[in-house]
């Protein structure tokens, strides 16, 4: 992967997303055909349910080099599986407060819940984060400098 | 002999760091462990226990060995570079001096560890008699005398500060850098009051004299199957906290690191007491708690004495003794497995 | 006591209740007593209970649970908690288990009596709630108040929550101490840079010797995925200051909701890292989004993480509550 040193440039942050497979995937993929911008900065990996995503998806994604992650699945009570999504709310929810008591910035995490037919609130909230994790700069409190070397 | 005072400490470390890199007992929220020094480290030469003994400025928790990675479609490989300046270690005891020797034996028999034997060359070990030893104490029992450090430079509490003698040749010239802060003076009387009374204090630490009956060269076959070691090693946790504490224990262990653009190999302390330790592709030799515990004191106490002329690879600076988790140790092996059969 | 626990040991070995008593065996000094299974009644005579039996043995339940036969276990009141929670996830076996709850008026710390100046001890002894320290250096007193475990001082107070017998001297009744959450509201209250400087600051000195865990009575799994060497994960030692932080948040997530408070984890760091901090905030947080939950109390509920409402607060409420 090229990564640009020149440290005149404008910085452009890297944002991980988690989507899950049967709403925010599709979500993205509508956003996507509907011709609707957002940064290619956006990596975004694909799992069966935002309840796969345990918490070392989203510390290694900062290990790696993320300045902010975000998680994306199925509307409450919409959850392919019934409630997977419910789960992943309360992991979420105690995981962020925990980043946020060792002083990492709380700007850098989020979830959203998209539906399949939202490609407007998926281009919509990834524009927004951006801009969000744009604002709090590069993540140096969660990264890993070996990582970053070259 | 020399004298430095109390209050010009803290003025000659400066100097020393501002000449090289220095590595000495630090405070940080209470608890003492060796580090370097930096402008505003609280310096404590006082504790007379660091948790993590002074081995890391030779042999450190993880080193990096070398680096690759690829540009342009063509692999470089980075090798570690090898330490190339003189460095001081400040404040070191008489035991984990003697643990350097043990650690040489390891890493400097041929073939030696060039990581190691480079760090081992240029640093300067200056070493702090016992001023108030500890009831973990017991280095007398293999024969170190915490009265008389064996070191490039010695040092002993005396009345408003310490007494300070080069030792070698590295010690001559690290006396001859810091020379404006020492005096020169007759000290002969009050380092032998000060070692008469380490001493005398040594003796009445209650693990001083052990018996070291039934250890040693040649007793693999009488120790190896004692029914004991079961009773000795049940509550045992396999926490690394003894080995990463012990200023003798030298297992390492070899890992990659994928940074996303390259590998980085480097070496990292590993522990007989870990469910992975000397894992094979056949899988592992070792695989109940008792026999990675058993392997831990044997190798201390029987193995390496065994291929090492008789020399123990404890020193019994008693730091695993003070932090067991659950009070199992060294000394309780010692005590409850001799004498018996 | 410590007599009437040895002979009420005695009789259930010799009357064929239990095969073996987990309990302390003394150790060679006052202050070093150590976990350990006794199988015979004179192997009993060893058996101690006093103040530095802090070691929560429910753990060991686990391998009891495997062995032939019953296992006579003696519990402290905040030791049963863990016991349950054990139980509730199917990891001990509470028909091959006898529980003999124990008293306890708070155990003692070695290491706070060596920080209050106590060198070279060669004796301690409790004298009710003063600490009586002889050293080579001279004696002293200490207050029982000032060297218990940091655990201790926020009690859970002198209930059982699981027992087949109490040994005299319980006081179920005790009640449980203020402010465990102190500390905690003291972090939080701080700026977010403070807070980092302070873990960033208290983490740099773990040596990753994984005592927390492998003591931890919540973490119980049979392969930790900082064992796995299929990831990179495994690592052996913090090789960057990202690797301390995330095995202490993975540690501290992974038993989140299953934590009992025991606080084993902080009374064996060598490098008295304030762990207990991390799980604390864990146990506020799912009091204050999912309401007031003690793992451990009972055997059947469903844990906060293993349940959920659908009214549930969304995990923006970190950001929006500043």
């Amino acid at each position: 992967m090229p990564i640009d040193n020149n440290e005149n440039k404008e910085f452009k942050p890297v944002i991980v997303a988690f989507c899950c497979n049967w709403c925010s995937y599709a979500g993205a993929d509508l956003a996507g055909s509907s011709r609707l911008s957002y940064p290619a900065d956006v990596k975004i990996i694909r799992v069966p349910c935002s309840c796969r995503v345990n918490p070392l998806f989203i510390l290694r994604a900062f290990q790696k080099g993320a300045d902010g992650v975000i998680l994306c699945g199925c509307h409450p009570g919409d959850c392919h599986y019934s409630t997977g999504n419910y789960y992943a709310r309360r992991r979420m929810t105690l995981l962020f407060s925990m980043l946020d008591y060792m002083g990492v910035e709380n700007g850098r995490t989020r979830v959203e819940w998209v539906s399949a037919a939202e490609g407007v609130k998926f281009s919509q909230t990834m524009n927004e984060f951006i801009e969000q994790v744009r604002s709090l700069g590069k993540n140096v409190r969660l990264e890993d400098l070996r990582c970053k070397k070259n | 002999m020399y004298q430095i005072s109390r209050e010009k400490m803290p003025e000659l470390l400066a100097a020393v760091a501002k000449e090289m890199d220095l590595f000495l007992p630090v405070q940080n929220n209470g608890i003492t462990n060796f580090g370097f020094w930096t402008e505003d480290a609280k310096v404590d030469l006082d504790t007379l226990k660091t948790v993590k003994s002074p081995k890391d400025a030779f042999f450190p928790q993880s080193e990096v060995l070398y680096s690759c990675y690829q540009k342009a479609n063509k692999t470089s490989i980075e090798p570690a570079a090898l330490k190339d300046a003189p460095f001081a270690i400040f404040g070191v005891r008489p035991c984990d001096v003697r643990a350097f020797d043990v650690l040489d034996r390891v890493f400097l028999s041929e073939p030696a560890d060039v990581y190691y034997a480079a760090r081992r060359e240029h640093g300067i070990v200056v070493s702090l008699a016992c001023h108030e030893p500890e009831d973990s104490c017991f280095c007398k029992t293999f024969g170190i005398d915490a009265a008389e450090p064996q070191a490039d430079v010695a040092m002993w509490q005396v009345a408003d500060g310490y007494a300070w003698e080069a030792k070698t040749e590295k010690g001559e010239k690290l006396t001859e850098l810091v020379k404006e802060y020492l005096t020169e003076q007759d000290l002969a009387k009050e380092v032998e009051a000060e070692k008469e009374a380490i001493r005398t204090l040594i003796d009445k630490m209650p693990n001083s004299n052990l018996s070291l009956e039934g250890w040693g060269v040649g007793k693999t076959k009488e120790r190896f199957d004692d029914p004991k070691w079961k009773e000795l090693s049940d509550a045992c946790l396999g926490c690394g906290t003894c080995t990463f504490s012990c200023p003798t224990c030298q297992c390492y262990d070899i890992k990659d690191f994928n940074t996303g653009n390259g590998v980085q190999r480097y070496r990292c302390w590993d522990s007989c007491m870990y469910s992975d330790f000397t894992m094979m592709a056949a899988g592992n030799n070792r695989t109940t708690q008792m026999q990675r515990f058993r392997q831990r004191f044997m190798h201390k106490l029987v193995y390496f004495p065994d291929n090492n002329d008789g020399m123990y690879s404890c020193v019994g600076c008693g730091r695993c003794v003070e932090k067991c988790p659950q009070s199992l140790n060294i000394v309780k092996v010692i005590k409850r497995m001799g004498g018996t059969k | 006591m410590q007599e009437k626990l040895v002979s009420r040991a005695k009789e259930l070995l010799s009357d064929g209740t239990v095969v073996r008593v987990l309990g302390w065996r003394k150790g060679d000094t006052d202050f070093s007593a150590e976990p350990a299974f006794f199988e015979s009644a004179e192997s009993l005579d060893e058996f101690t209970y006093d103040g530095f039996c802090g070691a929560n043995l429910s753990k060991y339940m686990i391998k009891a649970s495997k062995e032939e036969g019953k296992t006579l276990v003696f519990l402290k009141p905040c030791d049963t908690y863990s016991f349950n929670q054990l139980i509730k996830e199917h990891r001990v076996d509470r028909e091959k288990t006898y529980i003999v709850g124990v008293g306890c008026d708070g155990k003692l710390d070695i290491e706070k009596i060596r920080e209050a100046g106590c060198k070279g001890i060669t004796a301690v002894t409790e004298d009710g709630d003063t600490i009586k320290v002889a050293t080579v250096y001279g004696d002293k007193e200490l207050k029982r108040e000032d060297v218990i475990l940091e655990r201790c001082k926020a009690c859970k107070g002198g209930k059982h929550v699981a027992y087949d017998e109490l040994a005299e001297g319980c006081d179920e009744e005790k009640p449980a101490k203020e402010g465990r959450f102190e500390l905690v509201e003291k972090l939080e209250a701080m700026a977010p840079e403070e807070r980092f400087a302070f873990w960033q600051n208290e983490l740099s000195r773990c040596i990753r010797c994984n005592a927390c865990r492998n003591v931890c009575p919540a973490c119980s799994c049979i392969k930790c995925v900082f064992d796995n060497d299929r990831y990179d994960t495994a690592q052996k030692a913090n090789t960057t200051t990202f690797e301390e932080q995330m095995f202490h948040i993975i540690r501290a997530f992974h038993v989140a909701g299953r934590c009992t408070d025991c606080g084993e984890c902080s009374r064996v760091c060598p490098q008295h890292i304030p762990l207990h901090l991390l799980n604390r905030k864990f146990i506020k947080d799912i009091d204050e989004f999912y309401g007031e939950y003690q793992a451990g109390e009972d055997t059947d509920s469903r844990a906060p993480l293993t349940n959920f409402t659908q009214e549930d607060v969304e995990p923006s409420i970190v950001k929006e509550r500043g």
